[in-house]
C-alpha cells in the first residue's frame, strides 16, 4: 500500500531531528520521521566497553552495524579504503532513536558570541573556510533557553565568567564534583582560573518525569541505564508521538530526494524495514542525518534539474567538514585520584576559549568523562611498554591514580576537507557510500599546542608527579561525532548551501536541521547547539505554515 | 551450600592444582579438549604462548589463562571475520620463523627467545619474505590490541575468564546499579 503523503518528512532522529519532529507535529503539521537505526536501551548492551559507542571494537553498540554500512577513507597520497563503522575513521555517529544524545556525554553549551563571529573576530586565516554564522548569539539565544527547559540542563553559567549573557538560568542545579574534578578546581583556582561545574542535559534532579543521576561513571558511550541523561529520545520524541501528528519509523534508510517533472522536491525513496524500497511523498524535507549522511543524502540526489546533487550548485555540499581536535595531557598522581562517581566530567574552565596570544579560537578543557580497562591499555607516557609483564603491572598500580585533562579544540575549516560519494564502492542497499577526503589546517596544530601545554600546567598544579599531553590532531579526515559544517548557512549562495533558517538555497521546501549548518563549530560540544538550531528552524517551518505559507 | 563465587570447573581445576603446587601443565593437561572455531589446535597452543608473552601471568593470571586465544577465536568467526586471512599467515609465519631462527616451534623456546622474538616483530625487524610491507608489525599490532581487548573487556565475549582484570584493578564488577548517591 502506498504511503499517505505528509506535510513534512524528517530524515534522522537525533538531536537535530527529534526537536524539529515535536515543533513541527505539536503545531499541527503531519510528520513522518525517519531513523535508520533501532530504539535502543541500556540493557541491550549495559557497560560492555567493546561494544559501545566509546570503544565500538567489536561494533556500535547504537549502530549503523558492520555488515550494511560502508565508508571510503581517502588518504593524502591519494590512495583511498574501504572502512566499517566499528573503525575510527569512519566518523562515526549512533544511528538509533536519538543518535548521538542516546550515548554522548550530554555537555550542554552555548556558543560563546565570538563562535558566530570568527571572521570579524580573527580575520582571514589563509587556506581557510573561516566565516561568520549568518545568525548572531542573539538570534539562537532564545532557543539554547527552550532547548535547555525542554529537553533539562542542569548547570550554572553564573559561575561561569566566560558564559555569554543568558536571560533565564539553566532549569537544574549544577553537578557536584567527584574526587578528581576537586583536587582539579582547587588547582584551577590557585593559576587564577575560573572553574564551575559542566552544564549537562542530565538530570541533577528528578525532571521532565525523569528520575535524578545516580552517579554512575560508565555515561559516555553508554546509554543511560536510569534515563536521567536527556536525549531526544526521552524528551521531545515522545512529545512529539503523543501528538498524534508524528510517526516514527525506525529501521528505513532514506536513499534519494525526488523531484517532478518541474524539478520541484516531492517526496524521498527509502528502503523500509524489510529493505523494500518505498516512496514517501510530503510537502516539506527536513535532513537532520548529521554533517556526513546528509551530505550524503543531497549528493545522492541527482537528476536533470540537480545534475552535481541537490543544493550543490556551487560545489558547497559536502564541504568545509569539520569536528574537534582534542589536545590533552595526562598525569599520574601520588594517591588514587579516580573514583567511579560520575559523571566523570565535571570541572571546566573557558579560559582559553577566545583571545588566546597568536591563536585562532581555541576550545574549553576539563577533566575526562571516563576510564575503561581496555581504553586504558592503550594511555602510556611516551616510552613506556605497550605489552609484557612491565605494561600489566603499570595498568594496576596507575589505573586509579591517573587523570585526564582535554577539551575540543575549535577547529579552523577549510574547503578541501569534505564528504563526496563514492563512485563504486555501494551499502547493502545499493546506495553510494560516502568519501571522506582532505586534512585539518595547519593552523589548528599552534592552537592545540598551547591548550595541550595549559591542560599539562593545570594537572602539575593538582599534583600530578608525571604528566605528558598530545595535540589530538587527527591523522586524517577529522569529523567523528562532532561532525559539522558540510551544508553551512550563509546569505550568501554563492558560498553557502542554506540560507539562516536551514533551506537550501535553491528549493522552497528542503531544509537541513543538523550539524551540518555550523559555519564555525564552537570550542565545544555541539549538541545544544544543534538542539537549538532544531527549535529555531522547527519553530520557522510551523509558524511559517500557520501563517498559510507553503514553501512552494 | 552456598558459594560466594561459582566455581567453574576450570577455576577448580586451578586452585587443585595450585594446592598440588603443580601449577601449569596440570591445569593445561586436565582441560577439556578445546574444540576452536576457527583455530587449529596447533594455532591455538601458539595463541596461547603469545597471549602470555602479551599479558604475562604474575600474581594474577596471563593472558594465555584468562582465555585470550577462546576470545579471538570466537571473535574471528564473527566482528573479526575480516582477520582470519592474517591470523592464519601470521601464525604459520611466526612458526615457520621460530624454526628458521631456532629450529624448534615458538612455544617451546624459553621466555626469553618468545620475548625477543615478538620485540623483533613490534619494531617491524623480522626478515623473512612472510613479512614484507610491514606486515610483521601489523600482525604483532593485532595480537596486542586483541589480547588486551580480551583481557580487559567484557567477559561476554569469552576472554577476561572470572572477570579477573576487573578484580586486578580493584574494579566492582558487575557495577552496582540502582544505588542514588546524588547527596551533596
Amino acid at each position: 500500500m502506498a504511503n499517505q503523503k505528509v506535510n513534512v518528512v524528517i530524515v534522522g532522529a537525533g538531536a537535530g531531528g527529534g526537536v524539529v519532529a515535536k515543533e513541527l507535529s505539536t503545531a499541527g503539521m503531519s510528520v513522518v520521521l525517519f531513523e535508520r537505526g533501532s530504539w535502543i536501551s541500556y540493557d541491550d548492551h549495559t557497560d560492555d566497553e567493546l561494544l559501545s559507542e566509546r570503544n565500538p571494537v567489536l561494533g556500535n553498540s547504537c549502530g549503523p552495524d558492520d555488515q550494511r554500512n560502508r565508508r571510503v577513507n581517502v588518504h593524502f597520497d591519494g590512495s583511498s579504503h574501504i572502512v566499517l563503522p566499528s573503525e575510527g575513521d569512519y566518523n562515526n555517529i549512533s544511528a538509533c532513536v536519538g543518535s548521538g544524545t542516546v550515548t554522548y556525554g550530554a555537555l550542554a553549551w552555548r556558543y560563546m558570541r565570538e563562535d558566530f563571529k570568527m571572521r570579524s573576530t580573527y580575520g582571514d586565516v589563509p587556506g581557510s573556510t573561516l566565516e561568520d554564522w549568518p545568525i548572531s548569539y542573539e538570534d539562537l539565544e532564545p532557543f539554547y533557553e527552550k532547548a535547555e527547559w525542554e529537553i533539562g540542563v542542569s548547570g550554572n553559567d553564573s559561575q561561569n565568567l566566560f558564559a555569554p549573557p543568558r536571560k533565564k538560568l539553566q532549569p537544574m542545579p549544577p553537578f557536584t564534583h567527584n574526587k578528581e574534578a576537586t583536587i582539579l578546581k582547587e588547582a584551577a583556582l590557585r593559576l587564577g582560573y575560573h572553574p564551575f561545574s559542566l552544564p549537562m542535559l542530565r538530570n541533577s534532579i528528578p525532571y521532565g518525569g525523569r528520575p535524578a543521576c545516580y552517579r554512575m561513571r560508565t555515561c559516555i558511550g553508554y546509554a543511560c541505564p536510569v534515563g536521567a541523561k536527556a536525549g531526544t529520545h526521552n524528551t521531545v520524541i515522545p512529545v512529539a508521538l503523543k501528538s498524534g501528528n508524528c510517526e516514527l519509523r525506525t529501521n528505513c534508510v532514506v536513499s534519494e530526494i525526488i523531484v517532478d517533472d518541474r524539478g520541484k522536491i516531492i517526496g524521498l525513496t527509502y528502503f523500509d524495514q524489510d529493505n523494500n524500497r518505498k516512496t514517501q511523498l510530503a510537502d516539506i524535507i527536513v535532513l537532520s542525518a548529521s554533517a556526513i549522511e546528509t551530505a550524503r543524502l543531497l549528493l545522492n540526489s541527482k537528476s536533470g534539474f540537480f545534475p552535481n546533487g541537490i543544493g550543490n550548485e556551487n560545489d558547497w555540499v559536502g564541504r568545509n567538514l569539520q569536528g574537534h581536535a582534542y589536545p590533552h595531557a595526562f598525569g599520574l598522581f601520588e594517591d588514587e585520584i579516580y573514583d567511579d562517581f560520575g559523571p566523570g566530567s565535571s570541572v571546566g574552565i573557558c579560559d582559553f576559549n577566545h583571545h588566546n596570544p597568536g591563536i585562532v579560537g581555541g576550545g574549553y578543557l576539563a577533566n575526562s568523562f571516563i576510564r575503561m580497562p581496555y581504553s586504558f591499555s592503550g594511555v602510556r607516557p611516551p616510552g613506556e611498554k605497550l605489552w609484557g609483564k612491565e605494561h600489566k603491572v603499570f595498568q594496576r598500580e596507575n589505573f586509579k591514580r591517573m587523570a585526564e585533562v582535554h577539551g575540543p579544540f575549535q577547529e579552523i575549516p577549510n574547503f578541501h576537507q569534505r564528504v563526496d560519494v563514492d563512485p563504486k564502492v555501494k551499502d547493502f542497499w545499493g546506495i553510494p557510500v560516502a568519501r571522506l577526503s582532505g586534512k585539518t589546517h595547519d593552523e589548528n596544530i599552534p592552537g592545540c599546542t598551547f591548550m595541550a601545554d595549559k591542560a599539562e600546567l593545570w594537572l602539575k598544579e593538582a599534583g600530578a608527579v608525571k604528566t605528558w599531553k598530545g595535540l589530538g590532531i587527527a591523522d586524517g579526515v577529522s569529523a567523528g561525532q562532532h561532525q559539522a559544517g558540510t551544508c553551512r548557512m550563509g546569505n550568501d549562495p554563492r558560498s553557502s548551501v542554506t540560507d539562516k533558517f536551514g533551506r537550501v538555497h535553491s528549493t522552497p521546501n528542503l531544509f537541513v536541521a543538523d550539524g551540518s549548518l555550523h559555519v564555525t563549530n564552537g570550542g565545544f560540544n555541539p549538541a545544544l547547539t544543534i538542539m537549538a538550531l532544531g527549535f529555531r528552524i522547527g519553530g520557522y517551518i510551523a509558524s511559517e505554515w500557520n501563517k498559510g505559507n507553503r514553501f512552494k | 551450600m552456598d558459594l560466594p563465587d561459582k566455581l567453574s570447573r576450570r577455576r577448580f581445576m586451578r586452585l587443585a592444582a595450585l594446592s598440588a603446587g603443580g601449577i601449569y601443565l596440570f591445569s593445561r593437561c586436565a582441560g577439556p579438549t578445546a574444540e576452536w572455531r576457527f583455530f587449529t589446535s596447533s594455532e591455538a597452543r601458539l595463541m596461547d604462548a603469545l597471549a602470555d608473552q602479551i599479558i604475562p601471568p604474575d600474581e594474577w593470571p596471563g593472558g594465555g589463562e584468562s582465555g585470550v586465544t577462546n576470545f579471538i577465536d570466537k571473535q574471528l568467526t564473527g566482528p573479526f571475520l575480516r582477520f582470519q586471512s592474517e591470523y592464519r599467515k601470521g601464525l604459520k609465519g611466526i612458526q615457520d620463523s621460530s624454526e628458521t631462527l631456532y629450529h624448534q616451534r615458538f612455544e617451546n623456546l624459553n621466555w626469553k627467545e618468545q620475548t625477543s622474538f615478538l620485540e623483533l616483530m613490534e619494531a617491524g625487524k623480522m626478515n623473512e619474505p612472510v613479512w614484507a610491507d610491514g606486515f610483521d608489525l601489523k600482525f604483532f599490532g593485532l595480537i596486542r590490541d586483541h589480547s588486551m581487548q580480551s583481557y580487559y573487556g567484557s567477559s561476554r565475549h569469552g576472554g577476561n575468564r572470572d572477570n579477573i582484570s576487573y578484580k586486578m584493578l580493584k574494579l566492582d564488577y558487575p557495577f552496582i546499579v540502582g544505588q542514588n548517591r546524588y547527596k551533596s
